[in-house]
């Protein structure tokens, strides 16, 4: 099946002359939820809004279900809902007609059921009738994901939705995410919260000064965290791994001054005890044990360094 | 045609506009009143009649024409820009609606608000002076046609705005002056030679002309010829948007 949103060689470049999209390229499945990593600036939203129609493309192409953003844009826009990152909304403008106008706007019928449905799945029934600026932040913010689903969207994209929201307010949006996925919603989510990716993401995507530097299924990250390496420094370098410790997945490190054992902690036996043991058998000596484990957070931090430098 | 959302639009917008109803209604009411007071009064009774119609009952059409350019201009224009300014144009940008469906659906509100004060202000008058109107189809069209081509025209003034400052500098600057030169207050004729060439330059006297032809069969300028400025100020009006559309001009990144 052909994926349902598709980027090709995206460019933005801004009226100032400002390069935020060098070319992205995106396949994103049904179903799946994306999360898209970048420190700030890197051209997150940018993207967003460009598959949008919030900002128009310098080049290349994207489309939603087959269609192009640009020339067949009512029927791509059609299948996207948006939670942009910035709260927007009409201060003076009661709940259920905020998120009304925008089941309209998108050219469907009124629907007081999937509406009340809606609001009290986001804990806003009791609030229908209140005005915008009347609500607190964390409220707001559930009007806009209120707006976003309200015209059943095939794509949702979810702009840091989760910026200065509660804990407990967070715990409901991925249940309301969990529960669009079941409905087979692609969802493509940025966040600055690495955890929230390792919690629901099927895939991570990782974007640095207009760039994708990395996408990958997150198991797969997942069980390259689930490794974890032992350090041993030794007293005397060796240049090769010596035979009797061939058995081991071992690599030679610092110039063979130092063997970094990879083992899987998940494992039963980490073969760490027996290692050790052969080790002093070969009579080779040791100076300094560590240990080291890589987190998302340190994938996605050290590419995004590398790309820095 | 995504007739949801122009009518979605259209709601919206007009809700905004009976949360204030009563301010709508009082402050053309009042205004009128006042115009009365002053002109129909104070300079009326020196001037008893302009060709053949009572001063007071002259300066009718003007003084509805006067009010519903302006608050079709501050309407249409107000109504754009501040969802720029706010950031909600966010929600019509990423919509599947085409710049036509946007148009109906704002300038039709803004329209229809300023269509309602002008009528506001003709009941007003009517209590002041005797108002006979001799062709009651032609006026609603011509009232119509100003509202909808002077929101066109706000529409553009709201999307070309960088701030509140430039919002209010086009209406105060051109608008105002073309407006009240326009022949609101007098007939063209009443003025010397030169200055008549010189206002048939200025786009509102032939509104102003052809309305007042509604109400008393006589005008500054030929009825057709009205009738034609204000179709082609529409057009342009209704090009220059869809060029903007088009291009994202101060719409789109
Ligand atoms: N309208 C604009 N005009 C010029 N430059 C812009 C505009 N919008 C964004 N940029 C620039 O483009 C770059 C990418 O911005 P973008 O908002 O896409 O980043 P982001 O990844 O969403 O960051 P954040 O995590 O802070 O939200 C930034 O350097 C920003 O300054
Ligand atoms: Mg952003």
């Amino acid at each position: 099946m052909a994926p349902i949103l598709q980027v090709k060689n995206l460019k933005k470049t801004y009226e100032g002359g400002f390069e935020a999209l060098k070319g992205v390229n995106l396949d994103i499945e049904e179903g799946e939820i994306l999360a898209l990593l970048g420190p700030n600036g890197a051209g997150k939203t940018t993207l967003i809004s460009t598959l949008c129609g919030i900002t128009i493309p310098t080049s290349g192409q994207a489309t939603v279900g087959g269609y192009d953003v640009q020339h067949d844009y009512r029927a791509a826009r059609g299948m996207i809902g948006l939670v942009p990152q910035d709260i927007s909304l009409e201060p003076f403008e009661k709940v259920k007609n905020t998120v009304g106008l925008t089941r309209g706007l998108f050219g469907k019928r009124r629907d007081d059921a999937l509406m009340e449905r809606l609001l009290k799945q986001l804990s806003l029934w009791d609030k229908r009738d209140s005005k915008v600026n009347e609500l607190s932040g964390g409220m707001k913010r559930r009007v806009l994901i209120a707006k976003a689903l309200i015209h059943e969207p095939r794509v949702l994209f979810l702009d840091e939705p989760t910026a200065g929201v509660d804990v407990e307010l967070r715990k409901d949006m991925w249940e309301v995410v969990a529960d669009l996925k079941k409905q087979g919603v692609t969802i493509i989510l940025t966040t600055h919260y690495i955890e929230e990716a390792e919690a629901i993401a099927d895939r991570v995507a990782v974007i640095s000064h207009g760039e994708i530097l990395l996408i990958e299924d997150k198991d797969k990250l997942m069980s390259r965290m689930g490794r974890k390496q032992l350090k041993i420094e030794l007293r005397e370098p060796v240049s090769e791994v010596p035979d009797a410790l061939k058995g081991y997945d071992l690599e030679l490190a610092d110039d063979g001054a130092a063997l970094v054992y990879t083992y899987d902690t998940h494992a039963d036996r980490t073969g760490i005890t027996r290692l050790l043991a052969d080790l002093s058998a070969a009579g080779i000596v040791m100076r300094d044990l560590s240990t080291r484990q890589d987190s998302l957070e340190q994938i996605f931090v050290s590419l995004v360094k590398e790309d820095a430098a | 045609m995504n007739t949801y959302a122009i009518w979605s639009i259209y709601r919206y917008e007009m809700a905004r506009f009976f949360r204030t109803i009563l301010q709508s209604f009082i402050s053309p009411v009042i205004s009128t009143s006042l115009y009365f007071v002053v002109f129909g009064t104070a300079i009326g009774s020196r001037i008893q009649e302009v060709e053949g119609v009572s001063y007071g009952a002259f300066i009718v059409p003007g003084l509805i024409m006067l009010s519903v350019i302006m608050q079709s201009i501050s309407n249409a224009s107000f109504a754009i820009y501040f969802p720029k300014f706010i950031g909600t144009i966010y929600e019509v940008l990423s919509a599947p609606v085409n710049f036509i469906e946007v148009v109906i659906g704002y300038v039709g509100a803004a329209a229809t608000k300023s269509l309602f004060i002008g009528l506001v202000i003709l009941g007003t008058a009517s209590l002041f002076v005797d108002l006979s109107i001799a062709h009651p189809l032609a006026m609603l069209a011509f009232l119509v046609l100003t509202c909808v081509s002077f929101a066109l025209m706000g529409f553009i003034i709201g999307i070309w705005a960088k701030n509140f400052e430039q919002l209010q500098l086009v209406p105060m600057l051109i608008v105002t002056p073309l407006v009240f030169l326009g022949g609101s207050f007098y007939s063209i004729s009443m003025l010397p030679p030169v200055w008549q060439t010189i206002t048939l330059f200025n786009p509102v006297v032939y509104l102003i002309s052809g309305f007042r032809w509604a109400f008393f069969e006589q005008s500054d300028v030929s009825v057709a010829l009205s009738l034609l400025a204000i179709t082609g100020f529409t057009a342009l009006c209704v090009g220059i948007i869809w060029l903007i559309f088009r291009t994202g001009w101060r719409l789109r990144d």
